[in-house]
């Protein structure tokens, strides 16, 4: 595991075109730079997606990586989301052995980290768990020592979090009629 | 071809049209099964195509169109071969920023993923060497994305631009084809915003770091070229007194004849060139990227500088050196900008004393000027003298065009540039195979100026089936291939580096015979041998303006480039002339 301060996380906007992900993918790849995660959807307006990528660099490339991103024509917009600034989820599927004898134990781990039994077998169950990512690592490594089957986590998504006081100039959220 | 708006017609008919007000008058190409409908209106249109013998000649020729003009350079070609064939003057243009628009043909949509004839990922394949591609599915967007790749190619750091194109969308027998004629008057890149003028307090900043330096160096790149910046140099170093080196891309950026001029650094640069930007403690880098062939080894590279960069591609500040005031903007902009606050804070005046400085510098070009030795009689020749004798009887505004190797170094070290766009040649890729197709595209681009090719043998021969296009096509440029028998400048390597274990770089002086092959190519061929028909051989080149003319130069094999800078060694360990003495410094 990379140590957590080489890992930034960037919200790309990008024009919703094909081979827009190649382009970005290209670039990472030929200027050598780490892609740790990635998760694309289209937002709330149909021409433009996300990208919400987590990255392995030092800061000093960061810089050089962004610059290199901003320069393809497709891209609109890069923010980097500060961990304290942004609300950050994923996604984890995983089936953990459960026979008879520890399944208790394995249901009550869940039940903890709130996560949802989706898939039950003789010996095994399959649990989903969304949250931050540190929740999910956490939930993993306790879960290990039981047996992980199979696993499967999705990229990381964000957002950045609403500020926590209303600026003076935002004007008062209305509730539409 | 008067068009209307809402005018039913093909993709085909308004490619070309798109072209045509595009403001494109020439074009270089060669035609296929893919891109055959485009070729079917160039008939009727006021473009000239100029039909090349190879791809890669229409890539280069639009390249060397685009360097000598400034204008973009157009290539068509079709699919898959041709398209490949054209990838390495797109990496060229890419590496070196040339504005280029390139047009190749592509499959009929549907057809695209099935392996049809011919077809090859186009778009995939040139990604990484191209500013922007684009594959268009729909003939109505043909107007729009031809717009769009001009103004990318142009615009911001200039670059090359690839439109891939179906052949049902430009088919007129093929219902797909059908569009109604529109032209965009503006373009919606909501992802593309070149900057234009500098940060005012980075420029600030700037201006007091020069009126404090007391060796101040001006590192010009080949970005003052692209910004249509030689004037605002000259002013610049005109007012502050400071010397400027040119990069191998911003030859003939500054004349070269001008006091403050030092001529090239890097590898195989000058002594001076090299060992001030060495010692300097202020670099003003206009327009250059700290290429690692200008560097040498990063970390011991003019280590007591602070650092001004200015370029319009950000991404290039901090790339390789942190700077002190890095300036993200347009060369011509942000240098006119610069000398207002240099005026601002009492400059020239305001500088402190350099003597000592300028002392040093006129000291260390007495010490160690360019120098090789005349041949002996019955030697071959010598390729230096050789282009001192051409660069002393040409006229000042001769465009030189080089290839790849020991010859490109010499003719850019011997040559005198005086004014802005006179040189042409492939920095960033060193692409063999360059010079013939650049010539004749500068030529195209500028008949009004006598257009000469400095060639080595061995790039000769991998593009030298353009002469046979120049010749057809009535485009008079000149060749001197400085024939050394080697693939010279990697003989220089296995000599200094491989204990002279000379591996597979022997090409022989006379397999092929240079002048039958330029007869049989429809040019004017003359061999020269003795230094005494140097001189009269090249007189009678210049005469000749009805056709092509090539000089098979017989030059001497054993000639090294010096001084030379060994590859990740420091630039204090640079190598001068042997005869120079010292054990060669
Ligand atoms: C397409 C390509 N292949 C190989 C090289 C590597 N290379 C650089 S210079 C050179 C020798 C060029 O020989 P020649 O044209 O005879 O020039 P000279 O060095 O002898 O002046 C070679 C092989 C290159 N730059 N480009
Ligand atoms: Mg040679």
């Amino acid at each position: 595991m990379p140590a957590p301060h080489k890992h930034h996380l960037l919200s790309v906007l990008v024009e919703n075109k094909a081979g827009v992900l190649t382009r970005v993918a290209g670039l990472f790849a030929r200027r050598g730079f780490n892609i740790h995660s990635l998760a694309v959807a289209p937002t709330e307006d149909e021409r433009l997606s996300r990208i919400t990528m987590v990255v392995d660099v030092e800061s000093a490339p960061l810089e050089q990586m962004i610059k290199q991103l901003d320069k393809l024509i497709n891209i609109i917009e890069i923010d980097e989301l500060a961990p304290g600034k942004a609300v950050a989820r994923e996604l984890l599927l995983v089936t953990v052995r459960a026979d008879p004898q520890i399944r208790g134990q394995v249901i009550e781990l869940i039940r903890i980290f709130d996560g949802r039994i989706v898939n039950v077998g003789h010996d095994s169950i399959m649990v989903s768990l969304e949250g931050a990512p540190d929740k999910l690592e956490d939930f993993e490594n306790l879960l290990r020592p039981y047996g992980i089957v199979a696993i499967q986590r999705t990229g990381r998504i964000a957002l950045p979090r609403i500020p926590s006081e209303v600026a003076e100039d935002t004007p008062p959220i209305r509730a539409v009629s | 071809m008067n068009m209307k708006p809402g005018t039913k017609t093909d993709g085909g008919k308004a490619l070309i049209k798109s072209l045509e007000l595009e403001g494109v008058d020439v074009m270089f190409g060669l035609p296929g099964g893919a891109i055959l409908p485009v070729y079917d209106p160039i008939i009727d249109s006021p473009i000239r195509h100029i039909l090349v013998r190879h791809e890669q000649g229409a890539g280069h020729m639009a390249e060397g169109f685009a360097h000598a003009t400034g204008r973009p350079g157009v290539a068509m070609v079709t699919s898959g071969p041709a398209a490949t064939n054209i990838v390495t003057p797109l990496c060229d243009a890419y590496m070196d920023s040339v504005p280029m628009v390139v047009i190749t043909g592509q499959v009929p949509y549907a057809a695209i993923g099935t392996d049809a004839f011919q077809e090859c990922d186009t778009t995939g394949i040139t990604l990484p060497v191209t500013k922007h591609n684009f594959l268009i599915s729909d003939p109505q967007d043909i107007p729009r994305v031809i717009r769009e790749a001009f103004h990318i190619a142009t615009t911001g750091r200039p670059g090359p631009v690839l439109v891939d194109v179906p052949k049902d969308i430009v088919d007129p027998k093929n219902p797909r084809s059908a569009m109604e004629w529109y032209w965009p008057d503006s373009v919606d890149l909501p992802g593309y915003k070149p900057l234009t003028h500098g940060d005012p307090n980075e420029i600030k900043k700037a201006a007091q770091l020069i009126v404090e330096s007391r060796r101040p160096v001006i590192y010009a790149g080949g970005g003052i070229l692209k910004a249509r910046a030689a004037d605002a140099l000259r002013e610049l170093a005109d007012l502050t007194g400071i010397h400027v080196v040119t990069t191998l891309m911003a030859r003939s950026a500054f004349d070269d004849t001008h006091p403050l001029a030092l001529g090239m650094p890097g590898m195989h640069g000058n002594y001076t060139a090299v060992t001030s930007m060495q010692e300097s403690d202020l670099l003003i880098a206009l327009g250059s990227r700290f290429d690692d062939r200008v560097t040498g080894k990063v970390p011991a590279f003019a280590p007591h500088a602070k650092i001004i960069h200015v370029d319009i591609d950000p991404a290039e500040l901090g790339k390789v050196r942190k700077p002190d005031a890095g300036i993200a903007g347009d060369c011509r902009l942000v240098i006119e900008e610069l000398i207002r606050a240099l005026h601002d804070i009492g400059a020239p005046q305001s500088q402190p004393d350099r003597s000592e400085w300028k002392a040093q510098i006129s000291g260390w070009q007495e010490k160690y000027p360019l120098t090789y030795q005349q041949s002996e009689p019955g030697e071959l020749l010598k390729p230096q003298f050789v282009l001192e004798q051409l660069r002393d009887n040409t006229p000042d505004d001769t465009i030189l065009v080089s290839g790849v190797g020991q010859h490109q170094m010499w003719a850019s070290q011997y040559w005198n540039f005086k004014h802005p766009y006179t040189w042409v040649n492939s920095g960033g890729l060193g692409t063999m195979g360059f010079s013939v197709p650049a010539a004749i595209g500068a030529k195209v681009g500028r008949p009004d100026r006598m257009v000469w090719a400095v060639d080595g043998d061995g790039c000769f021969q991998m593009t030298a089936q353009e002469l046979v296009t120049a010749a057809s096509e009535r485009i008079p440029i000149k060749v001197a291939i400085l024939n050394n028998a080697y693939l010279g400048m990697v003989r220089q390597w296995q000599e200094m580096f491989y204990e002279e274990r000379y591996s597979e770089v022997y090409l022989s002086p006379d397999l092929p015979d240079y002048k039958m092959w330029a007869e049989s190519m429809g040019c004017v061929g003359f061999r020269v041998e003795s230094p005494e028909e140097v001189l009269p051989t090249i007189e009678k080149a210049n005469s000749i303006d009805d056709r092509p003319v090539v000089i098979d130069f017989r030059t001497d094999s054993r000639e090294k480039v010096y001084p030379m800078v060994p590859a990740g060694l420091s630039n204090d360990d640079i190598v001068v002339d042997p005869a120079h003495g010292e054990g060669g410094r």
